[in-house]
């Protein structure tokens, strides 16, 4: 056999030092990515004619930023790369990729599936009015076009992504009206331990939230998302929560940017037919990983946020270890005593994010309180109201059969936006463990795929 | 342990289960409805969801009539909506062989009162003018439409459940027997229920069952290829499909009053009987891709948003097997639809109470005897 084939999908932290490790070990594996260049979306570039300094694109994190970018460029001869492509299906070991409406099967012998992480999302009263944005997105707004969401804007959910974005829209000359934790104070002081784990961390976000209010911006933490007021003409107009004494507080604005910490994307790897198990502590459900990202099914392994939020410096960790995998599973030398430091690195960032799961929980309880008029799937309008009549009249305990039933999660996110919440509002519902409630099955296309799309002629 | 007894079981809990479960009800009959998993969850809760008669062999036009009856009532019988819309249903030909094959089938079917109009040339275009120009000829069934499978089957279990039936789900059955003058049915968790007559309906997994009876069926279990596109404004309202020979010209497509366009056709898979999963194969999905702007090209400018399959029984000469066992007295059999079970799931639920309840039914099935394949008992034996 000549060299084996890797795909890695995902050309961010995890994807280029994938990658890296692989070349560095004499093969040239292929990165399908959906951007349009490398960096994945914590380390995304800017557009070519754009100019902004890594400093002000990148903060604290701008050297990691450069050396990755850096790195990849490094890279572009060793790799077949496939940018602005998007893998919309894996079946029978071939990856199937489609780029300018043309789409083909590519046949791996390994793949490696780093495809991150998006914003996990709790619905809350108005979330649909325009104006409502993930932490992700507003993020993106940021980076990629040097724009905010809005003039007058709340951040509102919980997690390090949070503070990050709020103080971001700060430096960038954005009106921040307030940053709305649903997260109580004290959690975090109980998860202190597992944070120290990564004490430098730690400190800048401690720095960050000082800095919010230095700024002059309102942080209330163990708040209640009671609703985003607003019509369908106006869009958004404002915030209304329950604030941790129980006074019901209203904030104008006109965006909301919302983000519950971070889901991994994970319908590749489902696609890839990977087994699933329940993460208790997250409440959700994620591909079953063994040592260094192998997953249930033989050549197929995960890294980065999308096997694990560990963020990115935890992702180019684990972008090296699955890489060191596949070149074990292929008998090829890999550095044992590197091997070894990386583990135990990544050993401690899994202790620092066990910390940030603990001092900033899923408000699940959330769910089961959305008034019945609330949507809870977006994509289908299906409202709180109407996947609790499915539940109790209708018999649906199971997530697939709420979805056959109600169309919740039907939609062409594919329940990325509304699955999670979908779940504990099903589990309230029906009065059972939300595990039991199960995981909507993955189906292709992984995104929405053109019918003018062609199989490219060989 | 004390068994539940009935005066009928029914193993499978698809469309021909929960209907016949219902039926059966309404005859004042009392029903145990045991299904492995949920009711309507396999083929009856994925397939395209085609309400249609028009091209079924003419031998099955009677039953699809008795069928068409309780769709064009079904709100009102089972008191819930399953999306059922008289849409009318359009096939259509590109070749002068297809328009003959339709003009033929629509003066066969003729007796039948499926009401088919052969439309050629500019008058089709000027009533579809959303048709492409390879379309030359279409036979239009007013009469015919579509409905959803995802509700349809769990709704009508609901409404044999208000009725009296006794239904459970999450039942596997380990083994079935004759044991004296009933049918003895063992859970894997070791209920067992009682009856003087078994109905099968377990679709693709029925031929399990027929044999440890006696009467194995050349059953091939198979998977349809299924997407369907983001919403879009209502503007398709006939069911569509092509009128070829060939497997692969074969698309249909309907548009659902969401807006959504829900496709298949054009292949089906192998399927894994035992996982009880069915999956699309990514080349079936670029295939329909090219067959179905044939039809309307407008719909290259559309997405797709999600694919599905799921397991279909076939058998060798099209035809299901429904009606008593030749072996086993109180014994009953209805499976085996080969992908055109949906719109005849009511009416064949409807016929079957009536056999079991009277001895006979006034709809001709005698030529979907399962005695036709008895062959295959004497050469296995």
């Amino acid at each position: 056999m000549g060299q084996p084939r890797v795909i890695i999908i995902g050309a961010g932290p995890s994807g280029v030092r994938c990658a890296e490790t692989l070349v560095a070990a004499g093969l040239r594996p292929t990165v399908v990515d959906e951007g349009r260049r490398d960096g994945g979306q914590i380390y995304r570039r800017q557009p070519d004619n754009f100019t902004r300094p890594y400093a002000k694109l990148y903060g604290t994190e701008a050297g990691k930023a450069q050396s990755l970018h850096e790195s990849f460029d490094a890279l572009r001869g060793k790799i077949d790369y496939l940018p602005e492509t998007l893998a919309w299906n894996i079946a029978d070991r071939k990856v199937h990729v489609m780029r300018d409406r043309q789409t083909r099967a590519l046949p791996y012998d390994a793949l490696v599936i780093c495809s991150g992480a998006t914003d996990r999302l709790m619905p809350v009263k108005g979330w649909h009015y325009a104006g409502t944005y993930s932490l992700g997105a507003s993020q993106i707004a940021l980076k990629a076009q040097a724009c905010a969401i809005g003039r007058q804007v709340v951040f509102m959910g919980t997690g390090p992504l949070l503070y990050l974005v709020a103080s971001q829209y700060v430096k960038a000359g954005a009106d921040v009206v307030a940053v709305l934790d649903t997260s109580p104070f004290m959690r975090r002081v109980a998860a202190l331990p597992k944070l120290l784990a990564r004490p430098a961390v730690l400190r800048n976000g401690f720095a960050l939230v000082a800095e919010l209010k230095r700024e002059g911006v309102q942080v209330l933490t163990g708040v209640t998302p009671l609703e985003i007021k607003g019509s369908p003409e106006t869009g958004v107009q404002g915030v209304v929560i329950r604030d941790s004494s129980g006074n019901e507080r209203a904030f104008e604005c006109d965006a909301v940017g919302m983000g519950y910490h971070l889901r991994p994307e994970t319908q590749l790897a489902d696609l890839a037919r990977c087994a699933f198990r329940f993460d208790h502590e997250t409440r959700q459900w994620l591909p079953e990983v063994g040592e260094d990202g192998r997953t249930s099914v033989p050549g197929v392994y995960l890294a980065g946020d999308g096997m694990k939020v560990l963020g990115a410096d935890g992702a180019e960790i684990g972008g090296r270890l699955a890489a060191m995998a596949v070149l074990k599973d292929f008998k090829l030398p890999v550095a044992e005593h590197e091997l070894q430091r990386l583990r135990e690195e990544q050993a401690r960032m899994d202790r620092f994010r066990r910390g940030l799961v603990q001092a900033f929980p899923w408000p699940a309880q959330q769910a089961a309180q959305l008034p019945d008029d609330a949507l809870v799937c977006r994509c289908e309008a299906i409202t709180a109201g109407e996947l609790r009549r499915t539940v109790c009249d209708m018999g649906a305990q199971e997530a697939n059969r709420a979805k056959a039933l109600c169309r919740v999660g039907m939609g062409r996110c594919q329940g990325r936006y509304c699955a999670n919440a979908g779940a504990e509002v099903i589990a309230h519902a029906a009065g059972i463990p939300v595990e039991q409630v199960g995981r909507l099955r993955g189906q292709a296309p992984v995104k929405p795929l053109s019918i003018a799309a062609q199989e490219e002629v060989e | 342990m004390n068994a539940q007894r009935a005066d009928v079981i029914i193993v499978g809990g698809g469309i021909m289960g929960a209907s016949a479960a219902f039926f059966l009800r309404k005859r004042g009959v009392s029903v145990i409805l045991l299904e492995r998993g949920l009711i309507g969850q396999q083929a009856s809760g994925v397939n395209f969801g085609n309400v249609r008669r028009q091209g079924r062999y003419i031998d099955q036009l009677p039953l699809a009539n008795r069928s068409r009856e309780i769709w064009l009532k079904l709100k009102e019988l089972i008191g819930e909506d399953a999306e059922f819309m008289l849409s009318g249903h359009l096939r259509v030909g590109y070749r002068p062989e297809h328009e003959e094959r339709m003009a033929k089938y629509a003066q066969d079917s003729q007796p039948y009162g499926l009401g088919l109009q052969m439309i050629s040339g500019r008058a089709l275009r000027e009533r579809f003018p959303f048709l492409g120009p390879e379309v030359t000829a279409g036979s239009y069934a007013p009469h015919d439409g579509h409905a959803n499978p995802r509700l349809a089957a769990p709704a009508i279990g609901r409404a044999a459940a208000r009725l009296g039936a006794q239904v459970f789900e999450n039942t596997e059955i380990v083994n079935i027997e004759k044991d004296g003058e009933d049918f003895r049915v063992t859970a894997a968790d070791g209920r067992i229920f009682r009856a003087p007559v078994a109905l099968i309906t377990a679709g693709a997994w029925a031929n399990r069952i027929s044999t440890s009876f006696g009467e194995p069926v050349p059953l091939q279990a198979k998977g349809p290829q299924m997407c369907v596109t983001e919403p879009v404004p209502y503007a398709i309202p006939p069911v569509m499909g092509v009128a070829s020979e060939k497997m692969e010209e074969g698309i249909y497509f309907r548009q659902v009053a969401r807006g959504n366009i829900v496709i298949g056709g054009c292949a089906r898979e192998a399927v894994d009987l035992d996982k009880r999963r069915a999956y699309v194969n990514p080349k079936n999905t670029l295939l329909q891709f090219t067959q179905l702007p044939r039809v309307i090209p407008a719909l290259k400018g559309l997405s797709i948003i999600r694919v599905w399959s799921g397991i279909e029984s076939y058998l060798e000469d099209d035809r299901p097997v429904i009606g008593p066992s030749s072996r086993v007295p109180g014994l009953y059999y209805a499976f085996g639809f080969n992908g055109e079970g949906f719109q005849l799931g009511p009416g064949v639920g409807d016929v079957m109470a009536e056999l079991i309840h009277t001895g006979a039914t006034s709809t001709p099935i005698e030529q979907y005897h399962i005695a036709r394949f008895s062959r295959l008992a004497v050469n296995a034996a």
